[in-house]
């Protein structure tokens, strides 16, 4: 029996699970059409590879990966691109992004899919290999799974993290269940990648199926891996508490679990990898719960792109749903529109009323309880964070760790005056990320304009030099030459020919095509043609302007 | 009496000496607050508080002839925290000045003749181009000061508000309603 | 809510607040065995005032008064300076407290959450500075067989000032204990001596050590139900014990056993209901720990060596200044910050 460790905090949510364990993981139909956003992980977003009007087959890649954090984008089935353009994703601002959008042809046509034996690729090859295969963390942040196994750094302990803590989400619980043997094939792939001594696959308690499964799955494999039963605590499932939890140790702040001999992976993130290499299968599709206020709560095998809408369709939403919550109670976002679509990401997907999440009351003034620093999991003091954040005092909440929340909502959850205390974070957190961007502009900014005033100075330095030795030379000439006019002037008398010029050809040039306009394009031509005539009106003005313009 | 007026006078001489010496000795280059203050404003030197630069600016505060409010692309938040800087109260925009939208200029390149006047107008040098040649802005140099707009003899520049975008999305400050508005 | 988490912990203010309310029961219960029911009626007037000075002040700076009202708050601050005051006092002995621990000490400083110290204590510091002839007269336990007035002629003492004929004040009230105490020792009599005095029982002062153990029973739940944290009752009471039982120890004669000190005055309730006010008590634990122990150590120091009979309410409002600094200080290492870390 392993020892386990605990960390600070926590809470016991009721957790909901059951609602959706109950069936198999359904296919979900393919759908009328699929909008693929290009934007699907952590980092930059994919460029597109593909034009409108191409036919590509199911798994072709549409997205490249644009900068080191980045990923591939494959279309999910065969068809036809429809358009490049900005559509709404599931992101709380509600703005749109660049999506692809694809008309399926209905025959899911696969591209040729070949195995790799992955024993016999280089790390490099691996590496590329993932990043081309769109591989990216399925646990909710997504971030690019070639990236974690580029660290130099020897890992001692592979983590693989089933614990799946938020309410109401079952993916990784029914895809652990029912896809164990493929998940701990993954897990092997990994494992040769980072060269890991001990693997440990840790499991929260309250999934007793899931560790069953696995278990199984790893005996059957005649390896020696082990599945852990870890406490049943939110939030166990963040990658460094999970950590802590199953090492004792704790992920210096700012760094990376492999500056501590640690790796951790997603379940989901380890079956799509064994997919990538074992059958040449991109990230298509995933795992989503759907549950919350509908009649069947079930999870879904869904291609990337399929609407919200289309999967709470086979659920059947309950009449008094009011809003969607993408992700769980805890740290789930309301989505814009239900017809967003899905992404790598997307884990769950919940109805919500006013019956199942009841608005908070009012909030009151904090009263400095410390419940929320008595289940902070970061240890932080939420209160002091909040009263700076609340005061725009940033400065201030850095230094009491501010970037060391991970807004995990247990803060909130415990609040008696039902402050949206990680409200307050994440508006701290943009603010302090604006400030700091604009920091760094001003500071560009300032360096720009120094070197551009001491460019100036040298150049009226040479220029006096310059000056100083031709009126030497016309002295030793003993010839009096006439003034030549100023650079200014010169300019000046530049400009003018130039406008004149401009006018001119203004005056030549008539269109040939204004035959048969409507009313509104011929209202555009008046309003340019009045913005020209102004324009000759000031260029008249600056020709009789002759002062030179200050521009110092 | 007149020791006690001889030690007055000794303790000023030595005194004024140690003053003097550290005042050679501990000399620091240029004004330290100058830098603090300009490295507060946005240095978009625009000119818009009506001194050449930010940096002309920074030093009218320093020497107290310039008041902390005059800044308008630094904002209210700029006024704030020179106010925070300076150990003054902090005052709110006086006059005409106004924060404006952060904003990027832009060269209608149909209506530009390749004059050069807003090349050299440009304080960051975020304008490039050529005589005769169509001038385009370096977005993402531009600091929006809007020097280039004046000596334009065409007009063919404007400064279009940067719309939000995802990559910079912010959250917002919650409101909390104390009592519902009927 | 606008963003998640989108569930909840049914807790809030109110209850916390209520559930205090509640663990005060059962020491008023044993106030009023011991001492008679003139204890409820300064409640009865605390309550009433701090309700009604709370509900105009809310009005005055423009916040909803309903939700600010039923938290609960001002009902506490007037019970726990209810209690503190001597039950058989002019009416407006109590108003005046309640309101100006209300007005001034509560929302001047912005209300709830905002205040600097803890508003009870103020109104009590207040009132002994002002008027100390009037807190004095504390009411003798029923079971010492003194001459007692019966409700009625308190009730007309309290509301009009009368006494019956023939009675004065004096006659019908006493010292506390720990008052009492002060002035035998200056009188150059030893503990033991004065300890043999009627109004003293097995701990400390006949009946107000039982409403002491009222409230410790109170605090206890508040303890066992995760209300209020231990580090403050628990460090607060720990560190009396320790100064009294060393004072004790080395000179019997001139100090008391620390359980008379634990019994006697507010010693009880301050450590379960007074210094253990979140909002004018540190934040992190090591905070916690020293405020208790800084609050302990002047209570004693107050008690034994100042001017006043009982020194809670002072040592609680300098320990009240000393938070923010304590809270500074003692600023927890955050997870992947501890010391030994990369």
């Amino acid at each position: 029996m392993r020892t386990l460790h605990h960390f600070h905090g926590g809470i016991h949510p009721t957790s909901h699970k059951s609602l959706s364990t109950h069936q198999s993981i359904a296919r979900a139909p393919l759908p009328k059409s699929l909008v693929i956003p290009l934007r699907q992980h952590a980092g930059e977003a994919a460029k597109p590879c593909v034009n409108v009007g191409d036919h590509v087959l199911k798994g072709q890649r549409i997205g490249t990966p644009s900068a080191t954090l980045s990923s591939s984008i494959h279309a999910p089935t065969s068809g036809t691109i429809a358009s490049i353009a900005l559509h709404q994703i599931a992101h709380p601002s509600a703005l749109p992004d660049l999506c692809i959008t694809l008309i399926p042809d209905g025959k899911d046509t696969w591209i040729k899919r070949e195995a790799v034996d992955f024993l016999a690729l280089s790390a490099n090859e691996m590496q590329q290999h993932l990043r081309d295969f769109g591989i990216v963390g399925l646990g909710g942040a997504t971030f690019p799974s070639d990236l974690k196994l580029r660290h130099p750094i020897k890992v001692d302990t592979l983590i693989l993290n089933g614990a799946e803590c938020e309410p109401y989400i079952t993916c990784d619980d029914m895809l652990m269940r029912e896809r164990a043997s493929e998940i701990v094939r993954g897990i092997v792939i990994l494992r040769h990648a980072l060269e890991a001594g001990e693997v440990l696959i840790g499991i929260e308690d309250n999934k007793p199926e899931a560790i069953a499964a696995m278990h199984e799955a790893v005996s059957a494999a005649q390896l020696d891996y082990a599945v852990v039963a870890v406490p049943t605590i939110y939030p166990g499932g963040s990658a460094k508490h999970l950590i802590k939890v199953l090492t004792g140790l704790e992920v210096p702040s700012g760094k990376l679990p492999t500056d501590i001999g640690v790796q951790c992976f997603n379940v989901a993130t380890a079956l799509s990898i064994k997919r990538a290499l074992d059958d040449g299968e991109p990230l298509i599709s995933r795992i989503v719960t759907i549950t919350g206020n509908v009649e069947h709560p079930r999870n879904y095998e869904a291609l990337i792109g399929t609407a919200f809408s289309d999967l709470i369709d086979l659920s059947v939403a309950k009449r008094d749903t009011n809003r969607y919550i993408m992700g769980g109670p805890m740290m789930g976002v309301v989505l814009p529109a239900v017809n967003v679509p899905l992404v790598k990401s997307s884990n769950c997907v919940i109805a919500a009323s006013d019956t199942l999440f009841p608005p908070a009351p009012p909030a009151l003034p904090c009263i400095r309880c410390t419940r929320c620093a008595q289940v902070c999991p970061a240890e932080l003091q939420p209160q002091d964070l909040y009263w700076f954040a609340k005061s725009n005092n940033f400065g201030k909440a850095q230094e009491y760790s501010l970037a060391d929340c991970i807004e995990c909502g247990v803060c909130a959850y415990v609040c008696p005056s039902h402050i949206p205390l990680v409200q307050y974070y994440r508006y701290a957190k943009s603010e302090i990320r604006e400030r700091s961007a604009e920091k760094l502009a001003a500071d560009k900014a300032r360096e720009r304009h120094e070197y551009r005033q001491f460019r100036i100075e040298r150049e009226k330095q040479e220029k006096a030099e310059k000056l100083a030795q031709r009126e030497a030379a016309s002295k030793a000439a003993a010839v009096v030459a006439p003034s030549t006019p100023s650079v200014d002037d010169t300019q000046q008398i530049r400009i003018n020919e130039a406008i004149e010029r401009a006018k001119a050809q203004a005056a030549e040039a008539h269109p040939k095509n204004t035959d048969a306009l409507t009313p509104e394009q011929q209202a555009e031509i008046a309003s340019i043609e009045a913005r020209r005539a102004k324009i000759r009106e000031l260029a008249t003005d600056a020709g009789a302007d002759d002062e030179p313009h200050k521009t110092s | 009496m007149i020791t006690a007026l001889w030690v007055m006078i000794a303790l000023a001489a030595l005194l004024g000496l140690v003053l003097g010496f550290s005042a050679v000795r501990f000399k620091i280059e240029g004004n330290p607050l100058v830098e603090k203050i300009d490295a507060v404003l946005p240095q978009t030197q625009c000119g818009q508080c009506g001194y050449p630069g930010c940096k002309p600016y920074a030093e009218a505060i320093a020497k107290g002839e310039a008041d902390i409010n005059l800044c308008p692309p630094g904002g209210d938040d700029g006024i704030h925290k020179l106010a925070d800087l300076l150990g003054v109260e902090y005052k709110p925009f006086g006059g005409d000045a106004k924060p404006k939208a952060k904003a990027v200029a832009f060269i209608d390149e149909q209506t530009c003749i390749g004059c050069t006047l807003c090349i050299q107008a440009c304080p960051v040098d975020a304008i490039v181009g050529a005589a005769k040649q169509m001038h385009t802005v370096i977005a993402s140099e531009c600091t929006g000061c809007e020097l280039c707009l004046p000596p334009c003899p065409v007009d063919c520049i404007s400064m279009p508000a940067i719309e939000e975008r995802l990559t910079d999305w912010k959250w917002k400050h919650p409101v909390i309603t104390l009592r519902k508005i009927a | 809510m606008l963003s998640s988490p989108f569930i909840t912990t049914p807790t809030s203010v109110n209850q916390i607040m209520l559930r205090v309310l509640l663990a005060l029961i059962p020491g008023i219960a044993l106030y009023v065995w011991y001492f008679g029911p003139a204890i409820l009626v300064s409640i009865t007037l605390a309550s009433i005032t701090a309700l009604a000075t709370e509900a105009v002040m809310l009005k005055l700076r423009d916040r909803p008064i309903k939700p600010f009202l039923s938290d609960h708050s001002a009902l506490l601050t007037a019970w726990l300076l209810a209690l503190s005051i001597p039950p058989l006092a002019p009416w407006w002995l109590v108003v005046v407290g309640t309101a100006f621990a209300i007005v001034v000490a509560k929302h001047l400083y912005g209300g709830l959450g905002s205040n600097a110290f803890n508003p009870a204590m103020i109104g009590y510091a207040v009132l002994i500075i002002s008027f100390p002839a009037h807190m004095t007269h504390w009411l003798t336990p029923h079971a010492l067989g003194g001459i007692e007035l019966d409700f009625a002629q308190q009730l007309s003492y309290i509301f009009h000032g009368t006494l019956p004929a023939g009675l004065t004040l004096d006659a019908v009230t006493m010292a506390t204990p720990l008052d009492t105490l002060k002035t035998q020792l200056h009188l150059g009599l030893s503990v033991s001596e004065i300890r043999d005095m009627p109004i003293y029982g097995r701990l400390a002062g006949h009946g107000s050590e039982m409403v002491a153990l009222g409230f410790a029973i109170g605090g206890l739940y508040l303890l066992f139900t995760r209300i209020i944290s231990w580090h403050l009752p628990l460090v607060y009471l720990g560190t009396l014990f320790a100064v009294a039982g060393i004072f004790h120890v080395f000179d019997p004669t001139h100090y008391v056993t620390p359980l008379f000190h634990w019994f006697s005055g507010a010693a009880m309730i301050g450590a379960f209901f007074i210094l253990t006010d979140p909002v004018t008590s540190p934040t992190t634990a090591k905070g916690k720990i020293i405020f208790a122990a800084g609050a302990a150590l002047l209570t004693y120091l107050i008690r034994v060596f100042g001017g006043f009979p009982d020194g809670m309410a002072f040592a609680t409002i300098l320990m009240n200044i000393c938070v923010p600094l304590i809270d500074l200080y003692t600023q927890p290492k955050v997870f992947g910050k501890k010391d030994g870390l990369l």
